[in-house]
């Protein structure tokens, strides 16, 4: 184990920094504003919408986040149909294909995460927004929302996690993110180890301060959970 | 663009390599599982135990596999761990190489990142069933260690089966990481055949509705699991 | 509790297996690189080093087990001693020397660009260069690369990762055109075709191969062949540095079959042309 080749890797590897922090942002961003409509469509009572959201969610959690990828990079690539369409000025770029596959996929999770938050809204708290007289909008924006919000925090937490390390994959479709120029190194050098465990330190050092980031967001947001002093 | 014929079985098709590799799928998943979960059962009473450095190795244990991305804890033990063990023969004496095949390579890996998840599906049923159950063990005069194994544990289970089915569907799709290590599960079958046919629409689709068959499969065979599990729970006064 | 620990650890003596008995030779290969090597639809490997690897052995007198890596891992993979040899269609390079030992070369071919064939990279001719050796290279080898520079600036140019292709453009083309790595020659020809690659990079056979099918009709050569420098010296075998008899065997099997004619042979039915050395 050569340490000083893993303090040389770290600072070659920490340029993919930004890549990975570009894929995980833009991804989370879309995939948290495009979960509020799907979640409150899986509980609506029209049986189309919840229907649909409920196979899409059921495909994309049934297949690997790898397999999507590529379906989307490689697979789309060689239809001719999409080639010569306006779709190609996005799905040319691998950045781009990297992102849909990982909005599509964090969608279907995040979906879940906020219809569990929904569905533990109580009758009764519904029954008393009715009674102050509240309009449905009202009601979901100063009510159900935020308390959804609050109840699906661990677990959008955790999907937040779960996002850092999912952006490792794209770097099979030519990303030179974190784990793509640690495995160019390892191409040079022939020193893998090195080469991994000075990527899987930056990793996890990014996942501490997401985790941090979360007690934090608990912390401000669930005030009555704090510990009294 | 999406060929059939390329499907089909026997020599001039893929068909047949497809099967195949999604056995070969479901056996690695399965090893990797049985793997983690026997894992999981240790690092659990690990992080239970009284001892803190215990505690302290299996916190770090479960943060570093959870904290890092699969791709990497595969090429770490791809390509660490033939070296490691040898290193370690060389400490017994055993000069010679040797060589894990695939199947075990991809076990290992698979098996060690399920075990993490694992560990924290287990610990959530070790709280909701109390601390009291080790006391009681501890009464009829059994080790610590004996009514963790054979009173505690059989009951987490139970209470972890939901998460373990979360756990089991995550370890099935991990396993289309493995192919750096040369297993030839689905993803890789797949990816042979698009190199060699240039056709990749069709294989890699044919990958997806493979493991769609097999987690939908699976999650069904949970809900079953579940089922039979809570039986005798309902209230019958 | 006993009879668990125990079976538990027989079980696992059976999943490990010690090297394999001194009659059986194991030949690393990627089995993603046709003519070379690659993979058919009946599951078995074929190819002119397939061929090659299966004659040598049988002149030796041992069994032939070929485990299939990947590219990326192939060399590492050696040094963890999956296998005795390396037989993938690898350059034999001065990088690649300090990690293992290269038998003698036994194929060689050049590395060419190629482009669709309506590009405007299409057809280029460089100061009317057909070959460019880049052993020694002089003024006018660096002139016909800053040609090829001044043609391709600011184009995608895609290779497979951990290649002298990589390596050339890395060294020599670094800052001019934009390098997209792939784990595969088809990843990146299926890029070319899709329009993502506005070239790549690839020793001529492969490519050749690729041009021949369905998917490839539309590419075309384009630019000087190269060799030398950065490309290495032929393809050879690669081993373990303390495998001394390991290496001594291949090079007298190879420079039997050179003799004989047979790797000619070999070559020809697989790329047409005759690429032993």
């Amino acid at each position: 184990m050569n340490f000083e080749l893993i303090v040389d890797n770290f600072f070659l590897i920490i340029l993919g920094l930004d890549e990975t922090l570009n894929l995980v942002i833009i991804s989370l961003s879309l995939g948290f504003v495009i979960s509020i409509p799907f979640s409150l469509a899986r509980i609506s009572s029209i049986k189309i919408l919840s229907k649909s959201v409920y196979y899409y969610i059921f495909i994309v959690r049934g297949t690997p986040l790898l397999v999507q990828i590529y379906l989307i990079y490689f697979g789309l690539g060689a239809i001719p149909f999409v080639r010569e369409s306006f779709l190609w000025i996005v799905l040319k770029e691998p950045f781009w294909c990297g992102i849909l596959a990982l909005v599509i996929n964090t969608v279907a999770y995040t979906t879940e995460i906020f219809r569990g938050g929904l569905q533990s809204i109580t009758k009764g708290q519904i029954e008393s927004c009715k009674s102050l007289g509240m309009n449905k909008f009202v009601m979901y924006s100063k009510i159900i929302l935020p308390c959804a919000f609050r109840q699906a925090l661990p677990g959008y937490g955790n999907e937040m996690i779960l996002m850092v390390k999912s952006t490792s994959l794209v770097s099979l479709i030519t990303i030179m993110e974190m784990t793509g120029i640690a495995r160019n190194i390892m191409y040079k050098n022939y020193a893998p180890i090195e080469a991994f465990v000075a990527a899987g330190s930056i990793y996890l050092f990014l996942n501490f301060l997401v985790v941090q980031f979360i007690k934090f967001l608990e912390w401000k947001y669930n005030p009555h959970l704090r510990v009294k002093d | 663009m999406f060929q059939f014929d390329l499907l089909i079985f026997g020599n001039t098709g893929w068909g047949d390599e497809l099967l195949i590799s999604t056995i070969m799928t479901i056996l690695v998943s399965l090893s990797s599982m049985f793997l983690g979960v026997c894992l999981a059962i240790i690092i659990t009473w690990a992080k239970i135990s009284g001892n803190l450095i215990v505690r302290i190795i299996a916190n770090f244990y479960t943060t570093v596999i959870r904290g890092i991305p699969e791709l990497l804890v595969i090429y770490l033990i791809f390509f660490g761990g033939s070296a490691t063990l040898m290193y370690l023969a060389k400490i017994f004496g055993y000069n010679g190489y040797i060589e894990l095949n695939a199947f075990t390579m991809g076990t290992i890996s698979i098996g060690l990142i399920s075990a993490a998840y694992s560990t924290e599906v287990f610990r959530g049923a070790y709280y909701t069933l109390g601390v009291g159950q080790l006391e009681a063990g501890k009464a009829l005069g059994l080790s610590r260690f004996q009514s963790f194994i054979k009173v505690l544990a059989p009951q987490m289970l139970k209470h972890a089966l939901p998460g373990l089915g979360n756990v089991w569907q995550i370890t099935l799709k991990d396993t289309a990481l493995v192919s750096v290590t040369g297993l030839v599960e689905i993803m890789r079958q797949s990816r042979i055949a698009s190199n060699v046919t240039h056709s990749p629409l069709t294989f890699i689709l044919s990958a997806a509705i493979l493991y769609l068959i097999l987690t939908s499969f699976s999650s069904k065979a949970f809900n079953k699991l579940e089922e039979f599990t809570n039986k005798n729970d309902s209230v019958t006064q | 509790m006993k009879k668990f620990i125990l079976t538990l650890i027989a079980l696992s003596m059976l999943c490990l297996s010690t090297v394999t008995n001194a009659k059986t030779i194991r030949i690393g290969t990627e089995g993603a690189y046709p003519p070379w090597n690659n993979l058919n639809a009946a599951g078995e490997l074929e190819g002119a080093e397939i061929d090659f690897g299966n004659e040598a052995c049988k002149r030796m007198g041992f069994d032939c087990e070929w485990v299939i890596q990947d590219w990326d891992g192939i060399i590492p993979a050696l040094l963890n001693g999956k296998y005795d040899i390396i037989i993938a269609g690898m350059s034999i390079t001065e990088e690649r020397k300090e990690k293992v030992n290269f038998t003698d070369g036994y194929m060689t071919d050049g590395a060419r660009f190629a482009v669709l064939k309506g590009s405007g990279l299409a057809n280029l001719t460089i100061s009317g260069m057909d070959k460019v050796n880049l052993n020694g290279a002089g003024g006018k080898e660096q002139a016909a690369i800053g040609q090829l520079i001044a043609a391709m600036n600011g184009k995608t140019v895609c290779v497979q990762s951990a290649t002298i292709h990589q390596n050339f453009l890395d060294k020599h083309m670094a800052g001019a055109v934009k390098v997209k790595l792939y784990s595969t020659v088809d990843d990146h020809n299926l890029d070319l075709i899709s329009g993502r690659c506005d070239a790549v990079l690839a020793d001529v056979g492969s490519t050749i191969d690729y041009m021949a099918s369905d998917s490839g009709a539309d590419v075309a050569f384009t630019g000087p062949t190269f060799s030398g420098g950065v490309f290495g010296d032929g393809v050879g075998g690669a081993v373990k540095k303390e495998d001394f008899f390991i290496l001594e065997m291949w090079n007298k099997v190879i420079a039997e079959m050179i003799a004989d004619g047979s790797l000619s042979e070999i070559t020809k039915v697989h790329f047409g042309r005759d690429i032993s050395m």
